[in-house]
């Protein structure tokens, strides 16, 4: 019997998951209150990234202004925070593990409104100020989160991680209405922020988000092996010579910094990075060489999906994209919970 | 091989382990045998750098502390005791992940790890469930899978904390004819294993520790060490009768 040599995908597997992704991508430019002709997005494209000057009309204007820099952000978006919760799942043995249900995402929406509401700027650099704080913000509540489930349980059993985490949000997103309150002539825009979501994002945004997906994830998605070896066992990756504190802070900073940049671009998105994971490991296995670029591609497709509908089902009135991956979330969370209660 | 100085380990302000010294040579089996709560697996623990400890720790003269992770996982192999509950990785990627400490490049893999694989595979005898996942197996296969994992590090010396525990009799038996085969490849190999079956302790072990409440007891032989002085002052009971007794049961 041959067998294959390595464990991860083949060339011809990466060529059709990108496929996927860039067909996702075509379709949700084409639909909107807009619907534009799929041969018209194409030559749209194709002459913008060519250089060439478009055909007069509106549809230019719309695709390449509007419609592509938010599905391209989405995109991105999608598949960060799926790897995220990816990287944490494996880290923690923990199949419920991901940004919204840990406090992080809260903690980071924290972060960025205390840097709104005091004006905190890095000069010359537009919302750069924001994103430190949410990075901060995130790594901090990471930290504390599981510094209080060591000191309660020391196994840091799944249940303890997630009710440390649920209370964690709270209590962050209480302290973010007492900034609010006081906010005074900040109000404004902190609110335009936190209903924020990705409607009116840039190509700026769309660059940053790229950047810290290439140096996060990158450095994510090249920690598959120790990320394997967590998942079967913290001790068992001890045994086996994983360096267990390095890598641990490593997936923890990586984490935070790429949820810290996603929640100020584009506010709090929940579940995702619970969801994407859980259903590319019943459909590519747990081995993280297959499931971390399966996730990052997976949860970009899903978001972008859950971003057309949060468009189209109401038109012309539009839903956030949280609402709509939450109530996903929410249910897809009772079946993993319930599926792990059973041993399934 | 492997020798432990002084070592003592305190969690919680609590002593678990106080002052033990011993040392393994090369070919033999070292039993660690005691009460519950006398310290066998924090000992475990400690050789395997999973808990801080005072004292000294050596392979081959050098302190275990000033090797990095991988180095040491080249020289020591640990199997523990406990249930797994995680996801559902195929044999054969958990017996592989004992390569790590081989592994060189990022995406390349070690010399010889196929073959190391299969070889490990092949002595706990699962190269037939290779691709079977984890929640799949039974308590022996399992214990089996991790048996595979230690032997594919191509360790020096193998610490086993109660590698049978909770295991039927045909595991235990096969558990532990698979390392004694492993021991009998090279003179420069060695095992230390906590066992609760004094009888197995007597039949597989060359030489053994006794451990009372966090201090070393006794050590010796065998025949020394579990003698029936020894297990009933340890045990606080008449535990040679109450052996015979079991035994007994067998010959109507």
């Amino acid at each position: 019997m041959k067998r294959r040599s390595s464990e991860g995908f083949t060339g011809w597997e990466y060529a059709i998951l990108i496929a996927l992704v860039l067909l996702t991508l075509l379709l949700c430019v084409c639909v909107g209150s807009v619907s534009i002709p799929f041969s018209t997005t194409v030559s749209v494209i194709f002459r913008a990234v060519g250089g060439l000057s478009q055909e007069p009309g509106t549809a230019a204007a719309i695709i390449l202004s509007s419609r592509l820099p938010r599905v391209l952000s989405v995109l991105l978006v999608g598949g960060s925070l799926s790897l995220c919760g990816c990287a944490m799942q494996g880290l923690l043995q923990n199949p419920l593990a991901d940004g919204s249900t840990l406090g992080v995402s809260s903690g980071a929406s924290l972060g960025a409104v205390l840097a709104i509401a005091f004006n905190f700027y890095v000069p010359g650099v537009p919302f750069a100020g924001t994103m430190i704080m949410a990075m901060a913000f995130a790594f901090c509540s990471l930290l504390i989160i599981l510094g209080l489930a060591y000191k309660l349980d020391f196994s840091l059993s799944t249940n303890t991680i997630i009710l440390i985490g649920v209370i964690f949000s709270m209590f962050a997103s209480s302290l973010m209405s007492i900034v609010i309150t006081f906010s005074g002539e900040k109000l404004r825009s902190i609110t335009f922020w936190t209903m924020g979501s990705l409607h009116g994002s840039t190509y700026t945004n769309v660059l940053v988000l790229l950047v810290a997906l290439c140096i996060f994830g990158g450095a994510l998605l090249l920690h598959y092996r120790e990320l394997n070896a967590f998942a079967v066992g913290e001790d068992n990756a001890r045994n086996i010579g994983v360096n267990v504190r390095k890598i641990k802070l490593l997936v923890l900073i990586a984490v935070s910094g790429l949820i810290g940049v996603c929640v100020s671009v584009g506010g709090t998105i929940a579940f995702v990075g619970l969801v994407t994971p859980h259903i590319m490991r019943i459909l590519v296995g747990p081995n993280h060489r297959r499931l971390l670029p399966a996730s990052l591609l997976g949860g970009g497709m899903l978001l972008m999906l859950c971003d057309l509908a949060a468009r189209v089902l109401l038109n012309p009135m539009e839903l956030p994209i949280g609402v709509v991956t939450s109530i996903i979330g929410a249910v897809a969370f009772v079946i993993i919970y319930a599926r792990r209660q059973r041993g399934v | 091989m492997l020798t432990a100085e002084h070592v003592s380990v305190h969690l919680g302000g609590k002593s678990i382990l106080s002052d033990i010294s011993f040392s393994l040579s090369g070919g033999e089996w070292l039993m660690v045998v005691g009460p519950n709560g006398a310290g066998k697996s924090t000992l475990i623990n400690a050789l395997s750098r999973g808990v801080s400890y005072t004292g000294r720790v050596s392979f081959e003269g050098r302190d275990i502390q000033s090797f990095k992770p991988r180095q040491l996982a080249r020289y020591l192999g640990v199997l523990r005791q406990g249930a797994y509950g995680g996801y559902g990785f195929t044999v054969e990627e958990v017996v592989r992940l004992g390569r790590y400490a081989y592994s060189q490049g990022l995406f390349s893999h070690g010399k010889g790890e196929q073959e190391a694989v299969e070889a490990a595979l092949l002595q706990v005898g699962l190269l037939d469930k290779r691709d079977r996942s984890l929640l799949t197996l039974s308590g022996g296969e399992l214990q089996r899978v991790f048996l595979g994992q230690a032997f594919a590090q191509n360790p020096r010396v193998l610490l086993l904390d109660e590698p049978t525990n909770h295991l039927d009799l045909p595991y235990q038996k096969q558990i532990f004819d698979g390392v004694k085969r492993w021991l009998a490849q090279g003179k420069d190999r060695g095992v230390i294993c906590v066992v609760h079956d004094l009888s197995l302790a007597r039949l597989y072990g060359d030489r053994a520790l006794l451990l009372q409440e966090g201090r070393l007891a006794c050590e010796g032989v065998p025949g020394v060490v579990l003698s029936s002085e020894q297990m009933n002052r340890a045990y606080g009971m008449d535990v040679c009768g109450f052996m015979k007794g079991l035994l007994g049961q067998w010959e109507t």
